[in-house]
């Protein structure tokens, strides 16, 4: 297994790949000075690259050392969580068929460009994301990848050791290896006793844990982890059982949103002190820091012209040294062009820029979105009422400025008339906020802690407002 | 140059009726609402008396001027007729007026309105046929065609178009105004104003009114050639050529003969400037009368029929469509004063029910209201900020009331069906039906018998009504609060 660090001889090669590749993709013309660096801190000629067409360098992927294995892992990791359906939308957002020629180019790609991780589960795109990959991947040498992926058993009937094993088992098949790169227990964390019940009964009392150890031992896990959602408090109950289990690595939450609104920055120095090294999930916090108020994305494109919004969040996640890999869901090709540019070679934060990027938290912050990143994790609600898309809907204009303070607002008239259209278009009439119960079952689903239901009633009563056109 | 003002002025009161019908925006309404309230037998039902006189005077000085004008079906028919004429010329020839016809169908109109038979009232009223023609037919294109532009809006991420829902309000109304349509076109198409001089209740209050009309068409004998032209382009079938007069009960001043006449013979004077003579006896059965028994067979024998639609998504949970309750008493508008008001006044002309917003009014399919507006709340509630239905109604069977006096006039009350609560079924707290009433008539109290979880009560004395809470009701199909109708409004 072994993952070249680029260096600068490679540059008239990829150059010529480079041009092939806008030939064969985009038919893209500008093409305007586009050396390749492979430095992480010389990035002058990576700055001139405009981002609107398929500019993405041949080589030159930032690639980090896992310290337990020696594994050189790329920054950026395929996360599979949003595969493409036929339907050309995510497999998230519908229910239609994997489209896997169009998941078979993705991988071919970003295996070209670098990436070796890729992270699945036996839950993702409605249970066939691991088929997809196992198809897609099994097309190249096992050696020139590393497969994550996950023990999913959140219903209560796969909490049995039989029904885990055979879980665990049976995503090696789907994904057509013997051994697993990285496995994790899948988003474990809650708060106080309840986070730790689950646990308890979903990987301690049944022997899980005491059996994945053994896995490890045998090798047919390199890589032992958990990915959190949750309070510092289970984090550090989880932490502190390193000494027995050895934690190989931990997938976390983490953005400059996230750094430290929600805490990221304390897991990350937690695992930081312990050497264990880090994946990150959501840097984007599911598309929430691309989908940014106007100001906002004024402010970054006005530091950075010619980088992309996602492009501040990708760089600030793997910064930091001991983030091993960012994952990210990417859907589209120019999804993954865009982070291919963003890590070929990663431009690492300065001090400078990340007070800057706090500042911009701060300012999004202040904007009153609801911190829904779409992950759906509430749904089905069991009176059918579609809360992301009715979160999305207020974030969407709360960001296009159609949520007014004041019914005086001179632009009052023009936002109240695209909220309310924009809601009908968006929520069916009997999914709308108004039909909901308050029977909180959503709640302990939500990995953001949003109390659903209350922003609901404020959305709903925003809503009466405008509809009754009452003076606020 | 009289025939050019009129069908002018024809077609523009035809267009802006059928455009306020068609409206869905909602704002259109209160500009063109005027052309509801100047029709004859709205005006009539609402007591207007105004309106009342300013038509008789019109038609005492002018004639028909308000058949060949005003109402909406008699220039319907105009264009009908106008179309066959662009194949057939001089169709037309003079016949004796069917007034024994007009007669009984006049008496038999009356009856029915004053016993309240309103069903055969509003299938003749022929402002409320023509509505009903336009809202059952004409709308559901209107309405295909906007979301048709509100999918290119969306599409263009612009808030120009919205979509509006579109459903089949009630299928037997849909079979009446599609049976109108046929009727009223082939009759049209074969006899002119056939319609308008043999059963129209207005043609025939108007026609007798028309007959001292002082304006009128008068034929000069002296340059007269007696060809018969006029006669042969009359769609009233009303001047005889042979003893050069014209039949005023049924003369609807189209001017149509004005132009015809290749002598100049006829003009449109003071009825002392040349001899005219109104005569009209025997009448025959037409095939009109045939055509509104079969409207009327129809009636009796079409089903109650709901419409159908859904379609559910992935990931979320499937919505059953909620069943209609079972009301003992119907639920009427704020501002129709009683249901008997309503029922006495309605025509049916469903123009409050192609407006309203909120998916609530639609057309009865009882036999004593049938077409007249009642309140379902399966799409949506009464919502308190909205008082269309009774801005537009012409014939006083919704009377104006405002935003304000709307918050306090009781249309029903609330009901709650304990073993469908979702409280008692689910064993979870809710409590949604009281977060929505706007008049804040449900409360929330603990109760022992679900172990603390709080249970809707109704002080149905402050509830007006609306159907908030029937509509947000979780429990499906059968919700676990409706709305019993008042036979009379109440204010609180």
């Amino acid at each position: 297994m072994k993952h070249n660090k680029p260096n600068k001889t490679d540059k008239n090669i990829s150059r010529r790949n480079f041009l092939k590749i806008i030939g064969a993709t985009a038919g893209a013309t500008a093409l305007a000075g586009c050396g390749v660096k492979s430095s992480e801190s010389d990035n002058s000629a990576a700055d001139e690259i405009a981002t609107t067409s398929a500019n993405v360098p041949k080589s030159g992927m930032t690639m980090r050392v896992n310290p337990t294995t020696g594994d050189e892992v790329s920054l950026l990791g395929y996360g599979c969580m949003r595969l493409p359906t036929i339907e050309g939308v995510s497999a998230r957002e519908n229910d239609s068929e994997i489209d896997q020629q169009q998941v078979n180019r993705l991988v071919d790609y970003a295996i070209e460009h670098g990436v070796n991780l890729f992270d699945t589960s036996p839950a993702y795109c409605k249970g066939m994301s691991e088929k997809a990959m196992g198809i897609a991947l099994s097309r190249h040498p096992r050696d020139k990848y590393f497969l994550s992926t996950k023990l999913s058993n959140f219903a209560p009937q796969t909490w049995s050791y039989q029904e885990s094993v055979k879980m665990y088992r049976n995503s090696m098949k789907e994904l057509k290896t013997d051994y697993l790169d990285y496995y994790l227990l899948h988003a474990i964390g809650g708060k106080g006793d309840e986070g730790r019940k689950a646990i308890h009964q979903r990987y301690l009392d049944n022997g899980m844990l005491d059996f994945l150890i053994k896995e490890r031992s045998a090798g047919r896990i390199r890589n032992l982890g958990f990915s959190f959602h949750g309070e510092p408090d289970i984090f550090d109950w989880l932490l502190s059982m390193h000494k027995d289990v050895h934690w190989d690595f931990v997938l976390i939450q983490m953005n400059y949103l996230d750094w430290k609104n929600s805490g990221a920055e304390y897991l990350y120095r937690r695992l930081e002190e312990l050497s264990i090294p880090a994946l990150v999930m959501e840097p984007l916090l599911g598309g929430r820091l691309v989908k940014l108020p106007d100001a906002v994305v004024a402010k970054l494109k006005q530091r950075e012209p010619n980088r992309s919004v996602a492009s501040w969040a990708f760089r600030f996640a793997g910064t930091p040294k001991g983030i091993l890999s960012v994952l990210s869901g990417m859907t589209y090709m120019e999804h993954l062009q865009d982070n291919l540019r963003t890590y070929m070679p990663l431009k690492p934060i300065s001090d400078d820029e990340h007070q800057f990027l706090m500042e911009t938290a701060e300012m999004i912050v202040k904007y009153p979105t609801i911190p829904c990143n779409d992950c759906k994790y509430c749904m089905p609600c069991p009176y059918g009422i579609d809360i992301p898309s009715i979160l999305l809907h207020y974030n969407k204009c709360v960001n296009e400025g159609n949520v007014t303070a004041s019914s005086n607002d001179p632009r009052y008239a023009e936002a109240r008339r695209a909220f309310l259209v924009g809601y009908n278009r968006a929520v069916e009439k009997l999914r709308q906020a108004d039909h909901c119960v308050g029977c909180g079952k959503c709640m302990t689903h939500c990995p953001q802690q949003i109390d659903i239901p209350a922003e609901l009633l404020r959305i709903d009563n925003y809503i009466e407002k405008l509809k009754q056109r009452t003076n606020f | 140059m009289l025939k050019k003002l009129r069908t002018s002025l024809a077609i523009i009161f035809l267009l802006l009726i059928t455009l306020m019908f068609l409206d869905i925006s909602g704002n259109l309404v209160w500009k063109l609402g005027w052309l509801a309230k100047i029709q004859f037998l709205p005006a009539v039902f609402a007591l207007n008396v105004g309106v009342i006189i300013a038509l008789i005077l019109l038609t005492v000085i002018c004639g028909r001027i308000y058949c060949s004008v005003i109402c909406p079906m008699g220039v319907f028919q105009d264009v009908v007729s106008w179309i066959h004429s662009k194949f057939s010329k001089n169709r037309f020839s003079y016949k004796p007026a069917a007034t024994k016809t007009r007669l009984i169908v006049m008496v038999l109109f009356i009856a029915c309105a004053i016993i309240g038979v309103n069903a055969v009232v509003g299938l003749l009223a022929p402002y409320s046929a023509y509505g009903r023609m336009v809202t059952s037919i004409i709308q559901p294109v209107w309405i295909w065609g906007n979301n048709l532009l509100a999918g290119w809006s969306e599409s263009q991420g612009n808030y120009i178009f919205s979509e509006h829902d579109l459903w089949l309000k009630s299928l037997p109304v849909t079979i009446v105004a599609v049976a109108t349509f046929i009727v009223i076109t082939i009759t049209a198409w074969r006899s002119g104003r056939g319609y308008c001089n043999t059963i129209c209740p207005v043609g025939t209050v108007l026609g007798y009114l028309s007959k001292y009309a002082l304006l009128r068409p008068v034929i000069d004998t002296t340059k007269c050639n007696s060809c018969g032209l006029c006669a042969r382009n009359c769609k009233s079938h009303c001047i005889n050529p042979k003893t050069h007069s014209v039949d005023m009960t049924r003369c609807v001043v189209c001017f149509d003969c004005l132009n015809k006449c290749r002598q100049g013979a006829i003009s449109y004077a003071p009825k002392w400037k040349k001899k005219t003579t109104t005569i009209g006896k025997e009448g025959e059965k037409t095939s009109e009368r045939r055509s509104f028994l079969t409207i009327t067979g129809l009636l009796a024998t079409a089903a109650t029929v709901n419409a159908v639609e859904k379609k559910v998504d992935g990931g979320l949970a499937i919505i059953e469509d909620k069943v209609l309750p079972q009301r003992a008493t119907r639920i009427v508008p704020a501002g129709a004063l009683s249901i008997k008001n309503l029922a006495t006044r309605c025509t049916g002309c469903q123009l409050c029910i192609s407006k309203c917003p909120n998916s609530v009014l639609r057309p009865s399919t009882g036999l004593n209201d049938f077409m007249q507006p009642t309140m379902e709340f399966d799409r949506g509630y009464c919502r308190p900020e909205c008082t269309i239905c009774s801005g537009v109604c012409p014939t006083g069977a919704i009377t104006a009331i405002t935003r304000q006096e709307k918050t306090s006039i009781q249309i029903g009350y609330a009901v709650w069906i304990e073993k469908n609560c979702i409280v008692a079924t689910d064993s979870v707290e809710c409590g949604n039906c009281a977060r929505h009433c706007p008049s804040g008539a449900i409360m929330m109290v603990e109760s022992e018998k679900y172990d603390g979880r709080k249970i809707p009560v109704i002080n149905t004395d402050k509830c007006i009504g609306c159907g908030a809470c029937e509509y947000l009701c979780p429990a499906r199909p059968i919700g676990a609060i409706y709305v019993e109708g008042r036979e009379v409004h109440t204010k609180r």
